[in-house]
């Protein structure tokens, strides 16, 4: 029973398949898989949005939107009617074509990170031996679509937004991929599939996900961090900076254009989210062996919506940093603590099992945070202060 | 780079900023930062000249919320300004009312009785509580916390609001002084209402305290950005947390005494740096002496009329002469200054606000900075664009 609940979508496709010829079975198995991704991702969006105004508003002391169906869930098709009526303004002077196509080529580029990711066990797009690769691929292409948008809108907001957005986005995207290697050196394969299997042993009931390492911790936490800034969401939020730069790249985009952009950065952080949990939390593994009857997927979804609560939190909670101050911490924080990373993951495959290797890692990775840390720190000229009074 | 050269020492650094040219590469960007933009709290427009992201020349431009106040204030009599004066600062409209009183009070030599002094002053440091954690809400709002310590402060100032509400009938635009007084009296049930507000005011200041003032983000967006000198401040007539935060001791509570200030024990904060964080804490602190002398007021409150019952309202008349009436506004000093003919309207009527004059040196503070810091330092100074056109 638990079994075919959990292969319940695959057998679903195998039997639709069955009752189509052989030479056709191929095709439309990737047509279908594609369809479902490509549904599924928009409805979890609209469900996101309308827990994260939900959420935001707890946060801030407030109830969220409440008005449009009970509690106010129906609230994103509200939000989709509004935006599809809404009328598609183009600037005389953009460059229209190239307007037009960001917002396409951003939705795009983000769907196609979905086709390597495994959602649950067998349930993978493409099971592609370099699906690594192919996600960095598609990821950076996003970039093109930010300063495609922010370039033909003719607009000095949107310029100095898509500059930002290119600035921080490539200095992350360099952070990301090197926190990553760090798993791939351990597993030897860039395929997603491989990665999530090499997690998938137990003992004592508890797994053995990658994060559960000095090397993985450490890995895990830059990959957060660069994921949060590749995503454009608060602190990072910079290139959208509503108090700034008014919206940022997309100021100039309205009705559907816009909501393109806003399901694209949603999507986006599904995928970045989906990622992480493939990379250092196991993908669709249980976290423990004794919960693993409930369907594998469920547990990936779990993991996703936990990082999108993480994102909607930190949102609610921190403010804004500065470009300077951004740039400052992906060169001179994120970046040499991964590099070391590599270093230390190299170390821990070679000194063998034993305890010794974890004291040694965790030492010298503690000892880089401290002392990079506060390296950094000594040069800021900032603190708490205390004030005077006069009488 | 993220100070741009302006040293954070201790007054030594008060050292003139350097000039911020254009390094001559690339081409440079002029933006229209307002009217509408969502920052510039209202209608308020900044030409911000932009070498890459760093400011080298910034031109206010005022004026789109003009409203013709002076000369409306002399075309009708005394008592008919009143009300325009909570539409200077809609923030406080009861600090406004006050300093307006008192100018009149000054020309016609009316006394106020003793209650009525006490209401005042009760008023007075509610709207400088409500004013200030709503200014370091919109500040914090404006570094990107999309709205949460915003909340947390319109929380209070709903609180303080309803207060003013059921004294006055009006929750922003009281109307509440008169030339000798105050137009009603309080109830015992209002004066317990507010004891137990402001008996909840030291846990909210608390919670900001703990929240914001150690976060490592906003003090590395406030530190040092922004930095206003003092003889530059003093210069160009600065009043108010923005010119205590550099460090000038001048509070016109402590300096003229009008109404009762003498009475109250209280202690001014001073800044040493004059850079936006100074701006904040000074705010923070003053929230703090505010409560004390709320608590202080609240026990001492006599019982008594609130109108002079010689004071003068049919028929308001005074001789011809000249006043100038200033308090102290949450904002900095507020004045008005009136000559009269002996008709019963003002022959002049003139406002000194404080948003208006701290908004002169914006292109000082902001040379050099960031387009993100002039965000920031603009909403440092604390404005509300009803008082700086009028």
């Amino acid at each position: 029973m638990t079994e075919r609940l959990d292969q319940i979508f695959v057998v679903l496709k195998h039997w639709l398949l069955g009752y189509l010829p052989e030479s056709w079975q191929t095709p439309v198995g990737v047509v279908i898989s594609v369809v479902c991704i490509i549904g599924l991702y928009p409805a979890l969006f609209a469900i996101t949005t309308v827990l994260e105004r939900k959420g935001v508003g707890r946060i801030q002391n407030r109830l969220g939107p409440n008005r449009v169906g009970p509690y106010g869930i129906l609230q994103p098709m509200a939000d989709g009617i509004k935006s599809l009526t809404k009328e598609d303004i183009v600037p005389t002077s953009a460059d229209a074509v190239v307007h037009f196509l960001a917002p396409i080529i951003l939705v795009v580029t983000v769907f196609m990170g979905f086709a390597v990711l495994p959602m649950g066990r067998n349930m993978v797009l493409v099971d592609m031996d370099a699906g690594l690769l192919f996600y960095f691929a598609m990821g950076a292409s996003t970039e093109l679509s930010v300063f495609m948008a922010g370039w033909s809108s003719r607009n000095k907001y949107s310029l100095l937004g898509a500059m930002r957005a290119v600035a921080q986005m490539i200095s992350y995207e360099v952070a990301l991929l090197l926190s990553s290697v760090v798993i791939v050196m351990m597993t030897g394969s860039l395929s997603l599939v491989k990665i999530v299997e090499a997690q998938n042993h137990y003992s004592y009931g508890l797994p053995h996900w990658f994060i559960f390492t000095p090397w993985g911790f450490a890995a895990f936490i830059m990959y957060a961090i660069a994921g949060t800034a590749e995503t454009n969401r608060s602190p990072f939020d910079l290139p959208e900076g509503e108090s700034e730069l008014v919206a940022g790249y997309h100021t100039e985009y309205s009705g559907f254009k816009f909501a393109l952009f806003f399901l694209g950065e949603y999507v986006a952080m599904f995928s970045i989210s989906g990622l992480g949990s493939t990379l250092f939390l196991g993908g669709w593994m249980a976290p423990f062996a004794a919960l693993q009857f409930i369907p594998s997927w469920i547990w990936f979804f779990g993991k996703l919506f936990v990082s999108m609560g993480v994102f909607i939190w930190v949102r609610g909670t921190l403010p804004r940093l500065r470009q300077d101050q951004l740039m400052n911490f992906a060169w001179k924080f994120v970046l040499p603590m991964c590099l070391l990373n590599l270093f230390v993951a190299a170390l821990w495959r070679f000194m063998g099992d034993g305890w010794l290797r974890w004291v040694v890692c965790s030492a010298i990775l503690i000892l880089a945070y401290v002392s990079i840390g506060r390296e950094g720190m000594r040069r800021k000229q900032f603190g708490p202060r205390s004030y005077r009074y006069a009488e | 780079m993220s100070s741009f050269g302006i040293k954070n020492e201790k007054l030594a650094g008060w050292n003139r900023p350097p000039v911020f040219e254009s390094d001559g590469e690339g081409e440079l960007l002029e933006v229209a930062m307002g009217p509408h933009h969502p920052s510039t709290h209202g209608v308020f427009r900044m030409d911000v000249v932009l070498d890459g992201e760093r400011v080298i020349k910034l031109k206010p431009v005022f004026g789109y919320l003009h409203r013709n106040h002076e000369q409306l204030g002399q075309t009708q009599s005394y008592l008919a300004n009143m009300p325009y004066t909570d539409r200077l600062d809609y923030f406080c409209s009861l600090t406004n009312n006050w300093a307006y009183a008192l100018a009149v009070e000054k020309l016609v030599g009316q006394e106020v009785p003793e209650r009525a002094e006490y209401l005042r002053v009760i008023l007075a440091e509610l709207t400088r509580v409500q004013n200030h954690a709503s200014t370091i809400g919109f500040l914090l709002q404006e570094m990107g916390a999309s709205g949460t310590p915003l909340m947390y402060a319109f929380r209070e100032r709903e609180k303080i609001l309803d207060l003013f509400e059921s004294l006055t009938g009006s929750r922003m635009m009281c109307n509440y002084m008169r030339f000798g007084g105050c137009r009603v009296d309080a109830s015992p049930a209002w004066i317990e209402a507010t004891r137990k507000v402001v008996a909840g005011l030291p846990a909210f200041v608390d919670e900001f305290e703990r929240f914001l003032m150690t976060n490592e983000i906003l003090m590395a967006r406030c530190q040092g950005i922004g930095v206003l000198r003092p003889d530059l401040a003093v210069n160009s007539g600065i009043s108010g947390p923005m010119l205590r935060a550099s460090g000038v001791n001048y509070d016109i509570r402590k300096v003229d005494h009008y109404g009762i200030y003498d009475r109250f024990k209280f202690r001014v904060p001073l800044g040493d740096h004059g850079d936006i964080y100074d701006r904040y804490m000074v705010r923070m602190l003053e929230m703090r002496e505010s409560i004390s002398i709320l608590n202080q007021a609240l026990k001492d409150l006599p019982a008594g009329p609130v109108m002079d019952p010689k004071a003068k309202i049919r028929n308001f008349r005074p001789k011809a002469g000249e006043s100038y009436g200033r308090i102290e506004a949450p904002k900095g000093e507020l004045g008005f200054y009136l000559i009269s003919d002996g008709s019963p309207n003002p022959y002049r009527y003139r406002v000194r606000p404080p948003s208006f004059i701290n908004l002169t040196v914006l292109e000082d503070m902001c040379l050099g900075s960031n387009v993100a810091d002039v965000v920031l330092i603009f909403g440092s100074v604390d404005i509300v664009l009803g008082e700086v056109d009028r």
